[in-house]
């Protein structure tokens, strides 16, 4: 693939293992960035640019989290930022470090997400919040992210003949992509029984067909291309590339209903050319000039089994309402003609929210140099990775080598 | 006889024709839900319009279920649940003919078994829950039963 002239090179990438410690976000963000320094042959002190990617769960050191990294790292007078962006954090970081990179500001960048996170449903700030969506959502509805993921699961349901078999069976896949992963947390196969079996949660979503939330960090070095080529950085055959990021709102009218929201967007004159997370890809397509049909593997969050399959027809992989028929024909599975999540996905990792994004990039980084032991997809040049965060935050990011 | 009061102000009208309250925007006629507070700056959310005026605005009392769920655990506060022990709801999204989709839940009495996407439901003001006022009140879809199934019935 050649490079587009916005591209810049992922120099490395490291993470800490998902699971649930409930140890402090900086040691597990810490871990991530050394890990990353070192995959890089970067030296902390190159760094001149650092990114952290905010959690909102963890007191003030959360909400300055590029500096809390950089504190921890040893302040090395690095210019620092903090993005926050929900579930899409990893790619509003990486987007800024980006920006700086091409502007000529920056040479070495360093994004890091990290999280700890609490037990159960993830539950709105306290106190009383009439003015605030997603304190309402609860008050008024008792509406909880399961119940927006099982919104979207029955209408593949009712409209496409989508079948609770056919959303155990991405857990299954996904549980066996995971299987070989240092990093995922949950490291055991599924079977379609096991997924039925388990409780329902929201109709018609099990618990099984749902992440949970966890731990973990996810950190990635950056450079334009030309200093990753002048210092041999990202290994023998050159760097792998970010050749896109979309960080996209929706735009008006958003007729898809979207957590944590109680209505979509009025649509007086019908729906518009592409809903909102159809969007993100397009962005990204376009910013790269690459189309779906070159997409080797992706990296999708399956917040729920069904997701997943909504997320593969958003990217253009296949046509609305036919996911179901690549799962059934194992073309998303390792060795399949579109592996989707070879990581293992949410469904493996759980959520840890301001990390997440990223590890989706290492995960494709890993997968693009023909590192990603146990879990390699063949071959793969280009990669794609979809996610969405609360409140309008699209994230995708294109990678090729 | 006990006080029923809407849970919040402003968002839906009460009696015997219970209607959802948008707001529309005086110049391009574009609906909001749940409307902003009567006092708050609204300024129009079509891109294209510069309008900054607004009217309440009564939403289609029926309108067609886009998709529908159930809460089977009892979901976090701020929720209150209605009775000890918790009792599973059912939850539906609803596009009304203005083209907006608006959630809320399922009218007592009926679960994801009574509703299909593109079903036709209507708006019911029920009981969400009990405090020292009264009955605190709430929209709820409730299913419409096609003629011909209710005779089967």
């Amino acid at each position: 693939m050649s490079s587009n002239d916005k591209a810049i090179a992922v120099a490395g990438v490291g993470m800490h293992p998902w699971g649930k410690w409930g140890k402090p976000f900086v040691e597990y963000g810490v871990h991530a960035a050394r890990a990353a320094l070192s995959d890089a042959g970067v030296a902390w002190s190159d760094v001149d640019f650092v990114v952290g990617g905010e959690t909102v769960r963890n007191g003030y050191a959360g909400y300055v989290a590029g500096s809390t990294f950089a504190s921890a790292l040893g302040w090395n007078g690095a210019r620092i930022a903090t993005s926050y962006a929900a579930c899409a954090t990893g790619a509003q970081a990486l987007d800024t470090a980006r920006a700086r990179i091409l502007a000529g500001l920056s040479e070495v960048a360093l994004v890091v997400g990290a999280d700890t996170t609490p037990k159960g449903f993830l539950a709105p700030n306290a106190g009383e919040r009439w003015t605030d969506p997603d304190w309402l959502r609860f008050k008024l509805l008792g509406m909880t992210n399961p119940a927006y993921f099982a919104l979207y699961a029955r209408r593949r349901m009712d409209l496409y003949g989508a079948t609770s078999e056919d959303f155990a069976k991405v857990k299954v896949k996904n549980a066996r992509h995971g299987l070989e992963n240092p990093y995922a947390r949950f490291r055991k196969e599924a079977t379609v029984a096991d997924v039925l079996a388990s409780p329902i949660v929201s109709d018609p979503l099990h618990l099984l067909d749902i992440c949970a939330t966890s731990d973990g960090a996810a950190a990635v070095v950056l450079t334009s291309v030309d200093y990753a080529r002048k210092h041999g950085l990202g290994g023998a055959g050159g760097p792998v590339r970010v050749e896109a990021v979309s960080t996209v709102t929706p735009t008006f009218p958003n007729t898809v209903i979207d957590m944590p929201l109680l209505a979509t967007d009025h649509a007086a004159a019908g729906a518009p050319e592409r809903t909102f997370k159809e969007s993100i890809a397009h962005a990204a397509y376009e910013e790269a000039g690459i189309s779906p049909e070159d997409v080797d593997v992706a990296e999708v969050y399956d917040l729920s089994t069904a997701l997943e399959l909504d997320w593969i027809e958003d990217l253009g992989l296949c046509k609305r309402g036919e996911a179901e028929v690549l799962l059934r024909a194992g073309d998303t599975t390792l060795g399949g003609r579109i592996p989707v999540n070879p990581s293992g996905g949410l469904a493996c990792f759980g959520e840890a929210v301001p990390a997440q994004a990223l590890a989706q990039v290492c995960e494709l980084t890993w997968q693009l140099r023909g590192q990603a032991t146990g879990r390699q997809v063949e071959g793969a040049k280009v990669g794609i990775t979809a996610n969405q965060g609360l409140f309008g935050h699209g994230s995708s990011v294109l990678l090729a080598r | 006889m006990t006080t029923s009061t809407p849970v919040i102000a402003g968002w839906f009208t009460t009696g015997d024709d219970p209607r959802l309250l948008a707001s529309r925007c005086t110049t391009c006629g574009t609906l909001v839900f749940p409307p902003p507070p009567a006092d708050a700056a609204s300024f129009c959310r079509n891109p294209v319009c510069d309008g900054d005026d607004h009217e309440p605005a009564e939403l289609s009392r029926t309108g067609r279920v886009w998709s529908y769920t159930d809460a089977q655990y009892q979901p976090p506060a701020p929720y209150v649940p209605a009775t000890d022990p918790f009792e599973p709801f059912a939850l539906a999204a609803v596009e009304l003919p203005e083209g907006l989709v608006i959630l809320g839940q399922v009218a007592d009495g009926y679960g994801v078994g009574d509703l299909s996407v593109g079903a036709e439901v209507e708006l019911v003001v029920e009981a969400l829950h009990t405090d020292e006022s009264g009955d605190r009140t709430i929209w709820r879809w409730k299913p419409v039963i096609e003629l011909g199934e209710e005779t089967e019935q």
